[in-house]
């Protein structure tokens, strides 16, 4: 036998006086790590195939469980990164390409955490939102900016059409196949319950989920699953997906095992077969050609709902905006480096790419600059983390925020970037059904909808400090913001001033 | 409206229950008459009360409060002697009458004793059947004691069991080449009697006493048995003259219908001195079982009151402990023969036509209500995982239709 | 009358209301203490078909066969629940070769024990329904 390079990465510490073989480890993990010796009644544990998601951790009812990095270090070496070692045995062995799933891991900056907010003090009162009307509600769309008359001289006061948002928040987008049956009946309906919207993914609409139609976003990819005019007619918005911040650059490949009978009949593609999104759209080389696609959805679509265009924030991000806000979209949604995958390539998903703060920061200026804010709204993801994100986010000059991410860490998500083996222990990333029943929707979408108000009831908090009643009144403020450890040519981007100037 | 109830066991509770869970009225008196001066006790504990698991307070089958809660009087001490039909009147052994619109008849059944030749020359002997009798065991048996039980059925060997530590020696003789026929079959039979005799008790089967001598047994076989104690416990006999008297018709037991009622204008019947359709084997028999009892005398008294109920899945069934020994056994024993047998646990099934009619399980008795589930309600067993279910009774292996007739499983 | 009912298509076969259910009638206050290296005997059961996994209690039928037939009279209703009276089981098993959910089973001292949806040792809802990690078990009035 040859040897084995790959070495358990997780290292399995049970608590002898605490375990009382339950056995509960072991019937919940899919990667049958855990087992149990009759022989000699003890509890074993196959470390190789850990994965630390750490359902057994947390089901584990009386805490013998902890589950920790491999102790065991190749010698140290500051260039050559334990990572990169293993990631090299792992392709000497394949000859595959990397696959990875979730955000980016990578320590790169993360730019929320370098920017603080302001409160008022003295000279301006802040806001106390138990006692005091406070404005958390934004429209998403196209606005105008003339005042047009009729023939009798009275206004025109019709809108292009608008997303109504109870809070700056939607999910953004996974696709039924990438994620469970059972996630997006979770999504959908504390969309519904919240006032917001989530997101279909590429992954087409399940009949189930028709009925959630009014806070459904339908996605249109360039694989183009599941798009049919009843698909559309469902939707309240249609969104174009050009680029997902993940992989910037490349298409999406869903492997046939996760085409299950379901999944199939929702994306229009036969049981089992890959479900293969190309890199672009095959029909869109340009603004002109994008320009073509999103009158067609409103044409088809009878100009009733607002088109969204998700573009991927790579490095000349201002001016493809800027070319995306003429092409007729009302919506420009901007994903970031970190955001989210099922699967993604390793090396595209942490070396493509720029980061959302950044990303916004300047689209949100070029747009200023060139007097087409108002054509466009701007929602950003990518790595929303938590309510001062969203703020900063709105202060930076977004109308609203995706999130993805955090969504499913309140199905239970932890983070494990397994998605891509298809055996989520937390019935989230996995179409087998005794995994997929493991995430009850009652319960999971009571979780996520106890999140969004957690942070509308923080983001209140945070613009009443800062003596603002509205979200609309924080948009595009930096002056709210501050730097701190950032140099001039971040801060300039950021076009925010440093901590104490 | 005045209701009677001879007899003070399970089938008078039931009827008592029965009759207010219909009639709440307690102006509409129960009287009980009992010939035992006790408030009502679980009789099958006397057994369980030898071997000092339980005491007369415990073996109250119902609350002090009972018969005051229900509304009923309790004649304790009395016998009935003639039940007047035409005038709805009870006589009792006292010359007191005693009217009824409506009356049960729970009188059980009473020792049955041979005339064995010698019989008066045994100084103490013992029938076990009532807490009396059991008292007076308890107080005569020493550790010195040798005790001879005649009669291998279930009061025998309760007994025995109730006396095993408490003497010195235990001899069990029958009639029957088998110990419990009544319950068991040929081979579990001589397992169950395996294990008794490994654990000292002595037996002498397809034997009987030709003469008792004071404190000797002359057996046919020729062997004499010493014993210091007698008890007999050779059979039982249904409680039936009283109702016969009154026109009930009367076979082995007192013959009803499916609402226990006797054919006698207001006389309705329940407990060991009836008979009841054995679904199980398609016959009317005496089923002198304590749950029986008790479902029998429910059914009458909702009927007494006015209410309908009927008692129509009567399957006979037991589970009895013996000396570490579980025993459990249901249904009839007829058809094929399925056997399961594992370190701990021996399964006997009897299957006919497609259902259950029976098994006998020795050890483990856990969960066996779902084979007498699967006899009572004549499951049919091509709708059930049997051969899983032989093996570990679980109510998956049932299949959702059959769950489902469970009330609301899921 | 609140009720336990089982949610089947959520019930994951984890075990874990079995061992729950153990602790919370151990009189313990540590799982640990109640149940490393001993014999868990729960009131509740997690029964396993192939795929299939539901758990398992006692109904507290409205007309409850085993209370019909204990011959010692230690099984009764009380507000709808169907106990058993300790002092008074003398561990015949007769409640366990009737009751045709297989919800009745014997403690450790030989005296027969079944769920009583934790009246004795917990204010409100039963140990192994709050502690269903995914809503397979609740507690509820249904008609």
């Amino acid at each position: 036998m040859p040897i084995n390079y790959n070495l358990p990465v997780f290292e399995v510490i049970r608590d002898p006086s605490r375990c009382i073989k339950c056995r509960v480890c072991e019937r919940q993990c899919a990667n049958e790590v855990h087992s149990y010796d009759e022989e000699n009644k003890i509890m074993l544990s196959d470390e190789a195939k850990c994965v630390d998601c750490q359902r057994c951790v947390t089901l584990c009812p009386t805490h013998a469980l902890k589950i920790r990095e491999n102790e065991n270090r190749f010698r140290r070496n500051a260039n050559w990164h334990e990572a990169t070692i293993r990631e090299i045995y792992k392709q000497a062995d394949t000859a595959a390409v990397l696959l990875s799933s979730m955000g980016n891991p990578e320590p790169l900056p993360v730019y929320w955490d370098k920017i603080l907010l302001n409160a008022s003090q003295v000279t301006n009162p802040s806001i106390d939102p138990l006692r005091e009307p406070m404005e958390t509600k934004v429209f998403l769309g196209k606005k105008s900016t003339e005042i047009k008359r009729d023939s009798n001289g009275r206004l025109i006061t019709d809108m292009d059409p608008q997303l109504e948002l109870a809070l700056p928040v939607m999910f953004s987008a996974m696709s039924y196949g990438s994620i469970s049956y059972n996630a997006h009946e979770c999504l959908a309906r504390a969309a519904a319950e919240l006032g917001t919207f989530y997101n279909t993914g590429e992954g087409g609409l399940h009949s189930d989920f028709y009925k959630y139609g009014p806070n459904t976003i339908v996605q249109v990819a360039s694989g183009r699953f599941g798009v049919y005019k009843a698909y559309l007619e469902a939707g309240a918005a249609v969104e174009i997906k050009m680029g997902q911040g993940a992989k910037p650059g490349i298409g999406g490949h869903l492997p046939g095992a996760k085409i299950t009978d379901a999944v199939s009949r929702t994306r229009m593609i036969p049981q089992g077969t890959d479900a293969i999104s190309p890199a672009p759209h095959h029909d869109i080389y340009s603004i002109e050609d994008l320009r073509q696609l999103v009158c067609s959805l409103k044409e088809a679509t009878g100009y009733k709902k607002p088109v969204i265009v998700k573009v991927a924030a790579v490095h000349n991000i201002a001016a493809i905006a800027s070319g995306v806000a003429r092409s007729g979209a009302d919506i420009i949604a901007i994903d970031g480096f970190r955001g989210g995958t099922g699967a993604a390539p390793t090396r595209t998903r942490d070396n493509v790419g720029i980061p959302i703060e950044l990303a916004l920061a300047s689209v949100d200026a070029r747009l200023r600059d060139e007097g087409i804010r108002n054509n466009v709204s701007l929602v950003v993801g990518g790595s929303i983390r938590s309510s001062s994100d969203i703020v900063k986010a709105i202060a930076l000059g977004a109308d609203a925020c995706y999130i993805a991410t955090s969504a499913l860490m309140a199905l239970g998500c932890h983070l494990c970037r397994n998605c891509q083996s298809g055996r989520c222990n937390w019935g989230i990333a996995t179409q087998e059904p005794d995994l997929v029943k493991r995430l009850n929707p009652d319960i999971g979408y009571r979780r996520l909808v106890n999140l969004m108000t957690a942070w509308d009831h923080e983001i209140k908090e945070l613009m009443g400090g800062m003596g603002i009643n509205s979200v609309e009144a924080l948009k595009g403020n930096r002056l709210m913001l501050r730097g701190v450890g950032l140099n001039e040519k971040e801060l300039s981007v950021l076009g925010i001033k440093h901590a104490g100037d | 409206m005045k209701y009677v109830i001879i007899g003070n066991g399970a089938a008078a509770v039931g009827t008592v229950e029965g009759i207010r869970s219909i009639d709440t009225n307690k102006e509409n008196t129960i009287t009980i008459i009992s010939s035992e001066k006790h408030h009502t006790y679980a009789r099958p504990l006397i057994s369980y009360y030898l071997q000092g698991k339980t005491d007369p307070e415990r073996m109250k089958y119902r609350p002090d409060d009972f018969y005051e809660k229900n509304g009923c009087t309790l004649v304790a001490g009395r016998t009935v002697n003639k039940i007047y039909a035409s005038s709805k009147t009870v006589l009792l052994d006292d010359g007191t009458e005693i009217g009824y619109d409506r009356l049960c008849y729970c009188t059980g059944s009473r020792p049955f004793v041979p005339p064995f030749a010698g019989l008066d020359t045994v100084d103490k002997k013992f029938p076990f059947m009532t807490l009396d009798d059991a008292e007076a065991l308890a107080g005569s048996v020493t550790k010195d004691s040798d005790v001879f039980i005649m009669g291998a059925g279930l009061i025998g060997l309760k007994c025995a069991e109730g006396l095993y530590g408490r003497a010195k020696s235990i001899t069990v003789a029958d009639l029957s080449p088998l110990i419990l026929s009544s319950i068991l079959e040929e081979n579990t039979s001589r397992m169950v009697r395996a294990h008794l005799e490994n654990k000292g008790i002595r037996f002498l089967l397809g034997d009987t006493v030709e003469a008792f001598n004071g404190n000797t047994a002359k057996m046919k076989s020729g062997i004499e048995v010493k014993y210091d104690i007698l008890v007999l416990a050779v059979g039982v006999r249904p409680n039936t003259a009283v109702i016969a008297e009154c026109g009930a018709k009367v076979n082995r037991g007192v013959q009803t219908d499916n609402k226990m009622f006797t054919g006698v204008d207001g006389i309705y019947a329940a407990g060991d001195c009836t008979e009841t359709f054995d679904i199980s084997c398609g016959q009317s028999r005496i089923l002198a079982l304590m749950p029986n009892a008790y479902m029998q005398g429910e059914c009458a008294g909702v009927n007494m009151a006015g209410g309908s109920k009927d008692f129509e899945n009567a399957v006979p069934m037991n589970a009895i402990g013996l000396i570490g020994l579980e025993i459990s056994t249901a249904g009839s024993y007829c058809g094929t023969v399925c056997e399961k047998k594992d370190d701990d646990c021996y399964r006997r099934f009897y299957c006919e036509n497609g259902l259950l009619k029976g098994y006998i399980i020795l050890g483990d008795p856990c969960r066996t209500g779902i084979y007498t589930f699967l006899i009572r309600n004549r499951i049919p067993l091509d709708s059930v995982d049997f051969e899983s279910l032989m093996a570990d009774p679980c109510l998956s292996a049932l299949g959702d239709d059959n769950c489902k007739c469970l009330e609301s499983v899921v | 009358m609140k009720r336990i009912f089982i949610n089947k298509q959520w019930c994951l076969g984890c075990h874990l209301c079995e061992f729950n259910c153990a602790f919370a009638n151990s009189g313990k206050t540590s799982m640990v203490t109640a149940l490393k290296d001993k014999q868990v005997r729960p009131r509740v059961r997690v029964e396993e078909h192939g795929k299939d996994t539901f758990a398992f209690s006692c109904r507290h039928c409205k007309d409850p066969i085993c209370i019909k037939s204990c011959i010692s009279g230690a099984l009764h209703k009380d507000n709808g629940i169907v106990r058993i009276d300790y002092d008074k089981c003398v561990g015949c098993c007769t409640c366990i070769t009737v009751c045709p959910y297989g919800a009745i089973a014997r403690g450790d001292d030989g005296v027969m024990r079944k769920c009583e949806l934790c009246v004795d040792n917990m204010d409100g809802t039963p140990y192994c329904v709050s502690n269903c990690p995914n809503g397979a078990i609740v507690f509820e009035e249904r008609d």
